[in-house]
């Protein structure tokens, strides 16, 4: 087990460095970070010239991202342009947690995602948290009814579900239980930011305004898992080990619960650990229409910016998240089936 | 002894997509206290069916239990609410092993857990007691080291102790009927010896009465007293092993026997099978349903069904015609 | 015990032989997909929202639909503009009929771009292996590890504008669609890779591929004669649901700004900044294209669900 682990870290870092390199490559052209860093101020052209050695872009793709990696501060970089150089350079490298600096923010570029990671996580979670239980109970009900109406029902909504593009829920919740709700007079649900300015930052606020979002993100997921969960509850229920379980006399809870439950959730879980990338994306579009001060509306202004060092920043991020939680689905599941753990 | 199961015209059908298929078609028998009988008859005749109906393990819909009694201990268990059946029969009374027990044991629980729930489910027993007996049932069905094999789970075990596991399962609680879906059909020949041996040994010691389906007449040589030959839903023959092998009436009965390839055949002699082809389940039977395939048909045989009547002591048959004769009873 | 009062059995011919029909693999997949009837409710939907994209056109021109008017801007649904005005006051059913024909294209696009790469690259690196394959396996990884969105925003930023606009079928169409179809496409093989590469992993090692070899068969022939026509089924399916990825996909970034440009119309781009007007209770922006796209994602989503049940090779039933 700890020897599968190990070896698929390792498998990890040499794509983590290839997709690292796909993305700066693709990120060279996109924009004029000089435009972007020197706004209106930007005129005379030795300056501009400065700033390009500054930011180490006179040279080829390959050492920009040589130096992206390891940083250039233990060698010199030539700044004032007489081809000789002098300054040490004053950048520590991804390796090191630097990412640069952001052109919009001068700040940190890390320190800039890191002041947002927090709200997107606490949206990630609290929405797969939902996904999970209600694609659980759903799922199971469904299975256990099928071909009722309740199931056809069911079933229905989970295409209509997960066919909806995320704005069309963002849009229809809003008008629902904030537009609409307030004109009927009704207690409403907020749809910018964490909390009402006004009140405060408090638990309370932030709660409640995450009510509209959470749901947004997590109604396609959960439209679809649920669906996913019902066919692998009746591919078990199928099953000879159930037919056996039957016979014994024992309890339908039991079968169901346990017997049915324990071998379905080996499955369940391997789909819910790929469901990242879905939620990351989705919080995207969520976080914009939601105006949520998180990583994903971080990214879009960003991008359309051309701040190239907080893209790469998030990009990468999200790319070591990914296949973090790729690792631990996959080890999770060796574990808990014993065919695998106990070959 | 006396009788502890007495079937009568049991009718089973699937209401399928593709129409009605008859499954079981007016079957009746009984079993004595103690009695090892076998039912054969080749795949889709209705005997694993007729059993599940009893136990009602088919799930209904689609499956339907049109008509029928199955007596059990002076209680018709046909007529049992699911929650009395499931508590007081199943696993309780009457136990059922099945064919493949690779895919017929649960592979994330293990042996002991899938042991013990049948304990703790029907006679209440607490975990270290429990845990006892379910060490104590692996002993005796032959598994080693049974302590430890309590934590073990199915794929670690070999197809004939999973079989054996299985069996353990089934008799957990001490019921009085085995009902055994061609348990031996999965397995090597060797295992299929072993088990088998171990059955009888079973049976003598809990004086366990048991109905061991196949479709392989060898196994029924070693094992049963009584046969029942079925096909296309019906008891075509009823007689003692003796019988059967001895002095069998039936058409299919005789078809099936001089099928069986033989050591003492001559060389160029070409194997016996029967002509035509399974019946056609999703019609509803009219007459004889073995009247296509058989060669001594005569019309009768084609529109009337003719029900099980005595050839001789505990020997019974449905046949029109005397195959001695050739000619109609 | 003697078996020799069995008597000589005499063969009897072999009468009442039950004959299954002969059906060809297509009539045995359509007699299936047939039953299904939420894929053929989606399929009929499917017509009817193509049509409405194209014979739609006969009734409103393009003109019309990029007509712009601010003195009635914002006006609810009415008998004149049944679906009502934008915030330029423009005739909003008139632009979903012409940003229905945009999206369905770049949907069908997108997926043959898709398909097509997704396939090759797919069936290369499964049949050959080697190296090309771990090269081509880390890529396909690599690209499916970043969420599609966000690769697709970058990219759409990177080319954005660089495209100029062309005029097709007596429309004028931004460069961007172009753009959208290319980015899109080129983000989604992998899903396709995937998919044959393990179809051709499995075909390959059958015995009539080896038969086939043995018979001198070219590779190229093995392989587009022989195994991709055994996978098809998987390949028809996720390009059935790639069209509905793609729509969706391109509705995201025109959402979001990044998308096709205006003027042309697209389901997305009309639901751009609708949200700012939320307030006002003005539901008809956004209604209408959302209505559209998830009809349409719907439909496609019920066709592939038959389509997959349909073409199972392991079901014979018919």
């Amino acid at each position: 087990m700890t020897r599968y682990i190990v070896r698929r870290l390792l498998q990890a870092v040499p794509l983590l460095f290839f997709i690292s390199l796909l993305l700066f490559v693709m990120m060279q052209n996109m924009g004029d970070p000089l435009a972007t860093m020197g706004g209106r101020t930007m005129t005379r052209s030795q300056d501009r010239a400065r700033l390009t050695r500054q930011l180490g872009l006179d040279k080829p793709v390959i050492v920009q991202y040589f130096f992206w990696l390891i940083g250039n501060d233990w060698t010199k970089i030539d700044l004032d342009g007489d081809g000789i150089a002098e300054s040490p350079g004053i950048r520590k490298g991804v390796l090191r947690g630097d990412f640069g600096y952001s052109l919009v923010n001068r700040k940190p570029a890390m320190e800039v995602i890191l002041e947002r990671l927090p709200n997107t996580l606490l949206l990630m979670v609290s929405a797969e948290v939902v996904v999970i239980l209600g694609s659980l109970l759903l799922g199971i009900y469904a299975a256990l009814r099928q071909y009722s109406l309740a199931d056809n029902v069911v079933t229905t909504l989970s295409f209509i579900g997960y066919s909806m593009p995320i704005f069309f829920v963002a849009l229809g919740l809003m008008y629902i239980f904030a537009v609409n709700f307030k004109a009927w007079g009704l207690p409403y649900l907020p749809t910018v930011g964490m909390f009402d300015p006004r009140v405060g930052k408090s638990v309370w606020q932030v709660a409640w305004h995450m009510i509209l979002p959470i749901f947004t993100i997590a109604i396609t997921s959960f439209a679809a898992n649920s669906r996913y969960v019902r066919s692998t509850m009746l591919e078990a229920m199928g099953q000879d080990y159930i037919r056996t379980a039957r016979s014994k006399g024992i309890p339908r809870r039991s079968i169901v619960f346990i017997h049915a439950l324990k071998n379905a959730s080996l499955p369940i879980i391997t789909v819910v650990g790929l469901d990242l990338p879905f939620l990351l994306g989705g919080a995207v579009v969520t976080e914009r229409i939601f105006a949520w001060p998180g990583m994903g509306r971080l990214f879009l202004d960003h991008v359309s910016r051309a701040d190239t060092p907080v893209v790469m920043g998030i990009l990468m991020l999200i790319a070591v998240a990914v296949i973090f939680f790729q690792i631990i689905t996959d080890v999770l599941y060796a574990w808990l089936d014993p065919r695998i753990r106990y070959h | 002894m006396g009788r502890i199961l007495e079937v009568k015209d049991l009718v089973t059908r699937f209401h399928t997509a593709e129409g009605t298929v008859y499954a079981v078609n007016g079957v009746s028998f009984h079993l004595d206290e103690g009695e090892p009988l076998a039912v054969v008859g080749e795949s889709g005749c209705g005997k694993s069916v007729t059993m599940m109906s009893v136990l009602r393990l088919l799930p209904e819909p689609p499956a339907q239990i049109a008509s029928g009694t199955a007596f059990f201990k002076g209680r018709d268990l046909l007529k049992m609410s699911e929650e009395v059946i499931e508590h007081d029969v199943r696993g309780r009374e009457i136990a059922m092993v099945f064919q493949d027990p690779m895919t017929s044991l649960n592979p994330v629980l293990t042996i002991g857990y899938q042991i013990e729930e049948s304990l703790k489910a029907h006679l209440d027993l607490e975990d270290e007691p429990a845990r006892e007996r379910a060490a104590d049932l692996l002993a005796q069905v032959g598994i080693p080291e049974s302590p430890k094999r309590l934590a073990a789970y199915p794929h670690q075990f070999s197809g004939g102790m999973r079989q054996r596991a299985m069996i353990a399962m089934a008799l957990a609680c001490e019921p009085s009927l085995l009902i055994a879906d061609e348990p031996t059909t999965a397995l090597d020949v060797t295992i299929q010896a072993q088990i088998v041996e171990l059955m009888l040994e079973l049976r003598q010691r809990r004086k366990l009465s048991l109905i061991w389906i196949t479709h392989d007449l060898g196994v029924v040589a070693g094992l049963a007293e009584r046969v029942l030959v079925m096909y296309a839903g019906y008891i075509v023959e009823e007689a003692t092993v003796d019988d059967l092998y001895d002095r069998p009436q039936h058409p299919y009965t005789l078809a099936l026997l001089a099928a069986l390839p033989r050591v003492d055949r001559r060389r160029n002699q070409r194997l016996k099978s029967i002509p035509g082809a399974p019946p056609n389940l999703l019609v509803q039977p009219h007459g004889c349903p073995f009247a296509p395939r058989c060669e001594f048909a005569i019309s009768r045989c084609r529109t009337e069904n003719p029900g099980l009547t005595d050839v001789g002591p505990n020997h019974r048959i449905a046949c029109w015609i005397d195959v001695r004769t050739r000619k109609q009873r | 015990m003697t078996v020799e009062n069995i008597p000589e059995l005499t063969p009897v011919s072999l009468q009442d032989e039950i004959e299954t029909p002969v059906l060809s693999l297509t009539q045995l997949a359509w007699r299936r997909f047939r039953r299904h009837r939420m894929a053929v409710a989606g399929a009929v939907a499917l017509v009817l929202l193509v049509l409405y994209c194209t014979a739609g056109s006969l009734f409103f021109t393009e003109d019309y639909a990029n007509f712009n008017d601010l003195s009635i801007k914002l006006q609810a649904p009415s008998q004149e503009h049944p679906f009502g005005t934008d915030t330029i006051g423009r005739d909003i059913l008139a632009r979903t009929i012409y940003g229905g024909q945009i999206s369905l294209l770049i949907g069908l696009t997108a997926m043959l771009v898709e398909i097509i790469v997704g396939v090759l690259i797919g069936a290369f690196t499964g049949y050959f292996g080697g190296w090309l394959d771990a090269v081509l396996m880390r890529m396909t990884e690599a690209v499916l590890i970043v969420p599609q969105i966000f690769l697709l925003l970058v990219m759409a930023k990177f080319f954005g504008g660089s495209i100029p606009d062309i005029h097709l079928f007596g429309r004028d169409f931004s460069g961007s669609v172009i753009v959208i179809i290319l980015i899109i496409g080129l983000t989604a093989w992998p899903y396709t890779a995937r998919i044959v590469r393990s179809q051709f992993l499995s075909i390959k090692e059958n015995e009539f591929i080896l038969a086939a070899r043995a018979n001198g068969a070219s590779t190229w022939s093995i392989i587009f004669g022989h195994i991709l026509p055994n996978s098809i089924a998987p390949i028809v399916v996720a390009a059935t649901l790639g069209i509905a990825n793609a729509i969706t996909l391109e509705a995201y970034i025109s959402f979001l700004g990044l998308g096709v440009r205006p003027p042309t119309a697209t389901w997305g781009n009309m639901l751009e900044g609708a949200y700012n007007y939320i307030d006002q209770g003005i539901y008809w922006l956004w209604l209408f294209p959302g209505l559209l796209i998830l009809l349409i994602v719907l439909a496609i989503n019920f066709v592939g669900d038959g389509l997959r049940d349909a073409l199972d090779p392991r079901s014979r039933a018919a």
